[in-house]
């Protein structure tokens, strides 16, 4: 699971208020290089969710993501992508769990494949 | 500028669709071109293979017809006639400003006979390609690779197999090829091949032309909520989409058959890149975050209609017994627990989708899917699921028996997710939740519709000569 599935995610169990950003529990990251595409990242850029994006990263080992981006102007720096790629893309939570912030509910992760299945009590 | 589009005589409700979405590609004046103009030839019938069609310029028709996989190929007409006598009466008055730069010396070209519903003799077609000497030629024939390709295109009656009606009468095209379909694709992409495939993969062809419908472009995000084995984002990936796909079944999605043999692998053989997001989750309660909205250019799927595939979604043992106090999990049997699931009926997995698509699509993205719908009824058209989110513009038959077809129905998103429609969503979702029971008869049509048909393999087509509105082998095959 890379970090842009974490931040599209919330645990959508029935009747809890507090959903996102959900916890990451790591097990195993992998890094795998990715296609960089500009265009790609200038049209997810925003729809991040950015603290949320920024501590996820920093959970699973990448701390270089500037805490604030108030300003689009930043998506002309090389720098800037190419740090907001490898985060975005490279990093994959291999082995893990996402936790529910506010029940602490896990949705396992397994061969990167998170589990956001509910159980019958919870929709 | 008028050119001659030659299909394959396949798929013929897909035809025009897929040569309309691909100018949305590749005309830069999008709104001006969102309809083309076409016409017929001469003689011609509605699904005969030739149609023209106006197009602003040769680039625009090159890439087009490459890009396409029905398109056998898109020709400047350099004259037509019922008769080779009337041919070259028509060539010759062909501007020669269009005609020279193609005939210089130094150039490499090919003459072609092609012939619609005959068969030509090889002596007869070097005969009819002898008969050009009118047109002054001062390149070098080059059978293998020329510069430029011409076509004598022939059609006369074309036999009762092709299901046509009979030819009024002969006509014949002579034009220069400017593009056409790579249809190499196919065998390389075919299921046969395919390292981890399900009952439902979908099929090469039909894939690629949905990723067409979806405009799958490089830079762009496509997503499959009912992805199984990853065969319609393995065609949005050859056209170079980031793909992220959704699965109920963990199996399917995970798992696979194993480390060399699951959704992954089936990227990895075309040495395409990985999908960039998959999951196990139930687009009834999909587990998106509040407030995430306009991510995904486009949505492509085959939904989980009827027996083969049918659709599940979460809760099923609480809702199918109907109980009051919600079932409750042991906590010792948690962290193993397998959810247990209900019947997905088809107008609620139809709700949930355009709910799904009209959220998370961005302004002109699209919607492609497929619709089960019973050839019995005539009025199929006004059966189509609508959501006020969504225009309606493309919808490719595709007959599967006697008494069912699929239609791929291409959706564009034309107005935003307002708080209104989410919430008329919301209440319908708990209609569905409370109303479980009603709402699942539909199911039946659809699982008939999607699994074979024994009474039509056991009669063959004897039955299908009855029927009171023609239908076209195209839409068979
Ligand atoms: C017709 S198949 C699609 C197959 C896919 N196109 C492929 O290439 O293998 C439908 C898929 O939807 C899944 N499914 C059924 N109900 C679902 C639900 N509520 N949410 C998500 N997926 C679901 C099934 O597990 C199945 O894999």
């Amino acid at each position: 699971m890379r970090l842009l599935t974490h931040n599209m995610l919330s645990s959508n169990i029935k009747g809890v208020s507090n959903r996102f950003p959900l916890r990451i529990e790591v097990e195993k990251v992998l890094e795998k290089q990715g296609d960089f595409n500009a265009d790609f990242l200038r049209n997810m850029f925003p729809k991040i969710e950015w603290k949320a994006f920024v501590d996820a990263a920093r959970t699973i080992g990448y701390a270089d993501l500037p805490e604030e981006v108030d300003d689009s102007s930043i998506l002309t720096s090389e720098e800037f992508l190419n740090k907001f790629h490898h985060a975005l893309l490279e990093l994959h939570l291999e082995e893990g769990a996402l936790v529910c912030p506010e029940t602490g509910r896990r949705f396992p992760v397994n061969k990167g494949i998170p589990n956001m299945l509910l159980h019958e009590d919870e929709v | 500028m008028w050119y001659l589009c030659m299909f394959f005589h396949r798929l013929l409700d897909y035809r025009k669709a897929e040569v309309e979405s691909l100018a949305q590609l590749f005309l830069d004046d999008k709104d001006k071109w969102s309809s083309l103009e076409w016409r017929i030839p001469l003689h011609h019938h509605p699904d005969s293979p030739f149609h023209y069609v106006n197009l602003p310029s040769e680039d625009a028709a090159r890439n087009i017809a490459n890009r396409s996989i029905l398109v056998k190929g898109i020709y400047e007409i350099w004259g037509e006639g019922g008769s080779y006598e009337e041919l070259e009466e028509s060539i010759r008055s062909y501007p020669d400003e269009r005609k020279l730069p193609y005939l210089e010396p130094g150039t490499t070209f090919k003459i072609t006979v092609d012939s619609f519903g005959k068969v030509i003799s090889f002596q007869d077609q070097n005969d009819r390609i002898k008969g050009f000497t009118y047109i002054p030629f001062k390149g070098q024939v080059n059978l293998k690779n020329p510069d430029h390709k011409f076509w004598v295109m022939e059609t006369d009656d074309y036999g009762s197999s092709n299901g046509l009606p009979p030819v009024e009468g002969r006509r014949i095209f002579f034009g220069r090829e400017v593009g056409g379909a790579d249809r190499s694709l196919l065998p390389t992409y075919q299921l046969k091949s395919r390292n981890y495939l399900g009952p439902t993969a979908m099929d090469a062809e039909i894939a690629f032309l949905m990723a067409n419908q979806a405009l799958a472009t490089p830079g762009k995000l496509v997503y499959d909520p009912f992805v199984g084995t990853g065969s319609i984002l393995v065609a949005a990936a050859h056209f170079g989409a980031m793909t992220m796909g959704a699965d109920i079944d963990i199996r399917v999605v995970r798992d696979g058959r194993g480390p060399d043999c699951n959704v992954w692998s089936n990227f990895k053989q075309y040495g395409l890149p990985m999908p960039v997001g998959l999951l196990r989750a139930d687009n009834n309660l999909p587990p998106w975050r509040s407030g995430l909205k306009e991510v995904f250019d486009a949505i492509i799927c085959d939904p989980p209609y009827g027996v083969r595939a049918g659709g599940r979604k979460s809760g099923g043992r609480k809702l199918l017994k109907g109980t009051v106090d919600p079932y409750t999990v042991p906590d010792d049997k948690r962290t193993d627990h397998i959810p247990s699931t209900g019947a997905y009926s088809l107008v609620e997995c139809v709700h949930d989708l355009l709910d799904l698509a009209a959220r998370m699509l961005i302004m002109g993205g699209r919607l492609v899917f497929f619709y089960p719908v019973l050839r019995e009824d005539d009025n199929v058209e006004n059966h189509f699921p609508e959501h006020p989110c969504f225009k309606l513009i493309a919808t490719s038959e595709q007959i599967l028996s006697s008494r069912y077809s699929r239609v791929l129905l291409t959706m564009v998103k034309i107005s935003p997710y307002t708080e209104e429609i989410a919430e008329a969503a919301r209440i319908k979702h708990i209609d569905f939740r409370e109303n479980h029971l009603k709402w699942l008869e539909d199911g039946n049509l659809h699982s008939a519709v999607f699994s074979p048909d024994p009474q039509l393999t056991a009669t063959g087509d004897s039955k299908l000569g009855k029927e009171p509105k023609p239908k076209y082998r195209g839409k068979y095959v």
